[in-house]
């Protein structure tokens, strides 16, 4: 852990955040914007990263806990006026006790019946959202009356200053001892269980913080949209660009899963011109690097860094 | 009446989902691959059908036959361009490959279903059915379309029982699936057993979207939902298990249309998901599936 403060890692992202802390001086509201949003997926990545990436299951459930996050503070918010301090903390919890409630029968099976499980999650999240329409808005989605402010420089940088908390508690985590047994866990889980390691405690944690940071995250972005709708918040589409995020970003990184997300909602932007293939350019790129680079960006430069 | 009703529609849905989830987990079965560009793959099949059939006026069967052909060349193309560079890199390792597996699959439907809504559009398409009309059946009115898609599903199927278990090339496959060294020992070559395997799955994912086209149409909207109900299907069932996923798309279908009749179409698929939490509670492999 020690080492982390004088790798070469440390100094780019604290270049890196240096430097993103100083745009809200000189470029426009609208890219402002987009790096927010791109910050919170951020958190959403890292958050998933930390139980595939280091425990090795396949979680295809990360709108379920964001989701739970997300409409429980707007809910709260828009049908009982809450404060919007009080619903971003009531949303977390929330999300964390979907999580410990998700995590009971998920983590019982593996592999791609794990996958499964938190998949129905996300489907029967959507479904009840639909059915209960009168509390959650339904399909249109949910109107919040709160915003925590309307300043862009100001939604800007608490979204950088909340991705950088999050990245350097989950990067440690993931660094430590903890980190190291669900990473052992997710490579060998007979051997780890052997050593006398109770893995599914530790799984259950990483699947607690996980919700944790996920909701949290998903309760922020609301009272930023100013809505909550099952399109951004809960919908597969959403899960699948928070794994591709991981996967492009680099898996086990933890760093790498926000700079892969930063790198999905900024190409799909620049892309906009190409119109409907914007899409479906970012999704062959993803596959590329899947294919070529299965480290992801951060994965291949510190591997490059390790060699030299 | 009702009765009736959801015995002869949740029949014909049943079975299109059986056909839907066999090929999916026939490759799980043989190669331990899940294929999650499924759904894409069969919108595909349906949408070049239609496109085929409605557009250049081929005609309602060189459509449905154009349709199948394409769903062949995409599981040949999932399978070479996605699935075995993945499973022959060197630079992933061996544990995380099912994982790579999954991830690039995805991207893949991804893919194909930008591909299609680029040229086709986002719009529903319904392929020309090869038959049309109703007829009575038990007093229910009843579409022909809807008992020639069940009857089909039912040959298909059964032409795939007897194909595995009684040629030679389905024997291979089989042992493939059992033991994948066993098999190379014996100087089958594994890559030329997971290339019939994928032909098999191409032609049923094929006929799967051009009948689901025919009965209910599809858009570039429905390659997640599908994909996601054939997954679904297959777990209940158990992994790689033919006959507890036709078990699993039997039970699924019909509670589907069960709940769509007696209670509200909007409910339609819960019943569904609550059985299949409690399935994985109760029996995590799935109703037939081995551990």
């Amino acid at each position: 852990m020690a080492s982390f403060f004088t790798s070469r890692l440390f100094f780019v992202s604290l270049v890196l955040v240096i430097i993103a802390a100083t745009l809200p001086l000189y470029v426009s509201g609208y890219v402002l914007g987009l790096l927010t949003v791109a910050f919170y997926f951020g958190v959403f990545a890292m958050a998933w990263d930390l139980l595939f990436g280091f425990a090795g299951e396949v979680n295809f459930g990360p709108t379920f806990l964001i989701g739970v996050g997300a409409y429980t503070a707007g809910i709260l918010n828009a049908q009982f006026g809450w404060s919007v301090y009080l619903c971003i903390v009531l949303g977390a919890s929330a999300s964390v006790i979907a999580g410990l409630v998700l995590a009971l029968p998920a983590l019982r099976v593996r592999g791609p019946y794990f996958g499964l499980t938190t998949l129905v999650a996300v489907l029967m999240l959507q479904n009840f959202i639909v059915v209960f329409a009168d509390l959650t808005g339904g399909e249109i989605g949910l109107t919040i009356p709160d915003v925590i402010t309307i300043n862009a420089g100001a939604n800007y940088w608490i979204a950088l200053g909340f991705m950088t908390i999050s990245a350097a508690i989950l990067y440690g985590l993931s660094q430590s001892p903890v980190g190291l047994v669900l990473q052992a866990s997710g490579q060998d889980p007979v051997q780890a269980g052997a050593l006398g390691f109770n893995i599914v405690k530790h799984k259950l944690a990483a699947f607690i913080v996980s919700a944790f940071f996920s909701g949290l995250s998903g309760a922020l972005l609301v009272f930023y949209f100013g809505t909550a709708s099952v399109g951004t918040v809960v919908d597969v589409a959403v899960g699948v660009n928070v794994i591709v995020s991981a996967v492009l970003g680099g898996r086990r990184t933890v760093l790498g899963a926000a700079l892969g997300a930063i790198f999905l909602i900024v190409a799909g932007e620049f892309l906009r011109p190409t119109g409907e293939l914007a899409t479906f350019i970012v999704s062959a790129v993803a596959l590329l690097v899947v294919l070529f680079f299965p480290g992801g960006f951060l994965g291949a430069a510190l591997s490059r860094e390790a060699r030299s | 009446m009702r009765a009736f009703q959801i015995l002869i529609d949740g029949f014909a849905i049943s079975a299109l989902y059986a056909l839907g989830a066999t090929g999916f987990t026939l490759i799980f079965g043989v190669s331990g691959v899940l294929n999650l560009s499924h759904g894409a793959i069969m919108v595909a099949a349906a949408v070049a059908a239609w496109a085929a059939a409605s557009v250049l006026n081929v005609g309602t069967y060189a459509g449905a036959l154009i349709g199948v052909g394409v769903a062949l060349l995409t599981a040949f193309a999932t399978y070479f361009a996605v699935v075995k560079p993945i499973q022959d890199s060197r630079r992933i390792p061996n544990e995380e490959k099912e994982i790579f597996v999954l991830t690039g699959t995805l991207l893949w439907g991804i893919m194909i279903q930008e591909l299609i809504a680029y040229f086709f559009t986002n719009n529903a398409k319904t392929v020309l059915p090869i038959v049309e009309g109703v007829v009575d059946v038990l007093g229910v009115r009843t579409p022909k379309n809807e008992i020639f898609t069940a009857i089909v599903c039912c040959l298909v199927i059964a032409l795939l029982w007897l194909l595995v278990n009684r040629t030679r090339t389905g024997k291979a496959v089989l042992a493939a699936s059992m033991n994948p060294r066993g098999v190379t020992l014996l100087g089958l070559e594994l890559t030329n057993i997971y290339i019939v395997v994928w032909a098999i799955y191409g032609i049923l994912a094929g006929i799967a979207g051009v009948l689901l086209g025919m009965f209910l149409g599809v858009s570039s909207y429905s390659v997640g939902p599908l994909t996601a109900s054939a997954f679904s299907i297959v777990v209940l069932g158990g992994l790689g298990s033919v006959s507890g996923s036709l078990i699993a798309a039997f039970v699924v279908g019909y509670l589907e249309t069960a709940t769509a009749y007696l209670v509200s179409p909007a409910y339609r698929t819960i019943p569904a998901l609550l059985l299949l939490v409690f399935v994985m509670y109760i029996r995590p492999q799935g109703l037939l599936g081995r551990r």
